[in-house]
């Protein structure tokens, strides 16, 4: 799914080419683990907690979130996932991908949301993802959970969770499996 | 066909398959917006959508006008009755003004066949034809086909009737294309008078028997009987017609039960579709009506807000 968004995303469109492995699949579950502890100290349990993953890349990213909560906690947070293709700055720059499916079945009136992605880069998804978010409800809260934050923000965001702090050059690009997450550039 | 390539949407006639599978299946995205607390998104913030209409309509302007704002497109409307058309002003003027009050796409209706690629030719901004004469509707057979697939999965292989006056339907005409493009079976049911002079090159069948068809089909598609053609001598009456082509609660019953019953509006209860018929769980004509919505707003998507160049930079790279 990523590799099909990256593909047909102009200008750029090409092939991933990895360079590098920053974490493999073990360092994924560890941080993974972490940033779930976390949720639930921060937020003294998981009442009114609900995982949104945001298309495509952060629905993984969700789902691992999900499932070691409720290793921890016994039971699992409502999750959802949102695409913000709609609500971006940029639009018309990215494919509208129908496989990339908005579902929140949860109300989000009083709901502390998490959100869930692989990659914070400038900040200008999760300025969407904001916006989006409010059509649904008021929540009381969101917070922000990030395997990778690469910088080079362009907006005052910042995560609440982050899996690796990587320092990254502006023309490289980040690729999050859960095999594991590797840095490289996109060869045409 | 256009010298120069148009991106209007002005008929499915010169469309592929994958052009239609295309706008279907981003639909189903516009779709969930519909389904939201606050049915609304920027994505074509600053556009304006302006509807031209020199012919009346309820269904297609109002829907229209509702994916444009969901779309957060402002809208502008046209209306033949209230303008200036009755002190003589031109068709061609006429469009020229609304273009210079900032339209970036015209949806056309008009009671002539191929005004729409007129208007097209007139203007730099695009042109969705909402209906024009005999010709074509070809957003009504795309919400068509929309709510059929999201019914039975696929038109593939899918046996449709269309019944009544297909002389005179663009949406028939639409329709066929449509719907034989996706792999349906389509089967005309209509007097012989009803049907067009020529069906040369028709991808279909024909059939004057309703009851014979009927238990044969997966999808019944019936059209709006317009009184109009009475006096045109084209049928006797339209207590025949009824008798004939009507579908009554008695024909429903010979229809397989997952079958489907769909029809354009406006409605005719008793004439081409008794009261009780139009609410039989198989009826699926107020899913056509949510459906255009949606379906509009992909096609206005697809037209203004694709491709659209912003000069953005950093955030372009990959999927970050």
């Amino acid at each position: 799914m990523v590799e099909k968004e990256r593909v047909q995303t102009p200008p750029k469109g090409g092939v991933f080419v990895a360079h590098a492995r920053v974490l493999d699949a073990e360092d994924i579950k560890r941080a993974i683990q972490r940033m779930a502890h976390e949720i639930v100290e921060r937020n003294h349990g998981l009442d009114n907690v609900v995982l949104i993953g945001l298309q495509t890349g952060g629905v993984m990213v969700a789902e691992m979130l999900t499932e070691a909560l409720s290793k921890i906690s016994g039971t699992s947070p409502p999750q959802g996932t949102l695409d913000v293709a709609l609500h971006r700055d940029d639009i018309g720059m990215r494919p509208v991908i129908p496989e990339a499916v908005t579902d929140i079945s949860v109300d989000l009136d009083g709901a502390t949301i998490v959100i869930a992605d692989d990659v914070l880069f400038t900040g200008r998804t999760i300025r969407a993802a904001l916006d989006a978010l409010c059509d649904f409800g008021r929540p009381k809260e969101i917070q922000l959970a990030v395997m990778v934050d690469r910088g080079h923000r362009e907006l005052p965001i910042r995560p609440d969770y982050v899996g690796k702090n990587l320092p990254t050059r502006i023309s490289e690009i980040v690729d999050v499996s859960p095999e594991g997450v590797d840095l490289g550039t996109v060869e045409k | 066909m256009n010298s120069t390539p148009s991106r209007s949407l002005l008929s499915i006639e010169g469309m592929t398959k994958s052009d239609i599978e295309e706008i279907l299946d981003l639909t189903d995205t516009f779709d969930e917006i519909g389904r939201r607390p606050i049915p609304k998104v920027p994505a074509l913030r600053g556009r304006t959508v302006a509807t031209v209409f020199f012919e009346n309509s309820t269904r297609t302007r109002l829907s229209f006008e509702t994916a444009a704002r969901r779309l957060s497109a402002d809208t502008m409307s046209f209306g033949a009755g209230s303008s200036s058309l009755s002190k003589g002003e031109s068709i061609r003027d006429t469009v020229e003004v609304i273009e210079a009050y900032g339209a970036d796409v015209l949806v056309v209706r008009h009671p002539a066949a191929g005004i729409a690629q007129r208007i097209d030719n007139w203007t730099d901004a695009l042109v969705v034809n909402a209906g024009d004469g005999c010709h074509e509707h070809p957003t009504q057979a795309l919400l068509d086909a929309y709510t059929l697939r999201k019914h039975k999965g696929s038109l593939n292989g899918l046996r449709i009737a269309i019944v009544g006056d297909i002389r005179h339907s663009r949406v028939a005409r639409s329709d066929v294309l449509a719907f034989t493009m996706l792999g349906a079976e389509v089967v005309l049911v209509a007097p012989p008078t009803l049907l067009p002079p020529s069906l040369e090159g028709w991808p279909v069948t024909i059939s004057y028997d309703l009851d014979e068809v009927l238990p044969t089909l997966d999808v019944c598609y019936l059209l709006r009987m317009q009184n109009e053609r009475i006096s045109e001598g084209l049928i006797p009456s339209v207590r025949e017609y009824t008798a004939d082509y009507g579908l009554n609660i008695k024909r429903a019953a010979t229809l397989p039960k997952d079958a489907l019953i769909c029809h354009p509006g406006p409605t005719n209860r008793g004439i081409e579709i008794e009261a009780a018929v139009a609410s039989d769980p198989r009826s699926v004509i107020l899913d056509q009506v949510s459906n255009g919505v949606s379906i509009r707003m992909a096609v206005l998507f697809l037209l203004l807000g694709s491709g659209r160049n912003l000069g953005a930079t950093s955030e372009l790279e990959g999927g970050q």
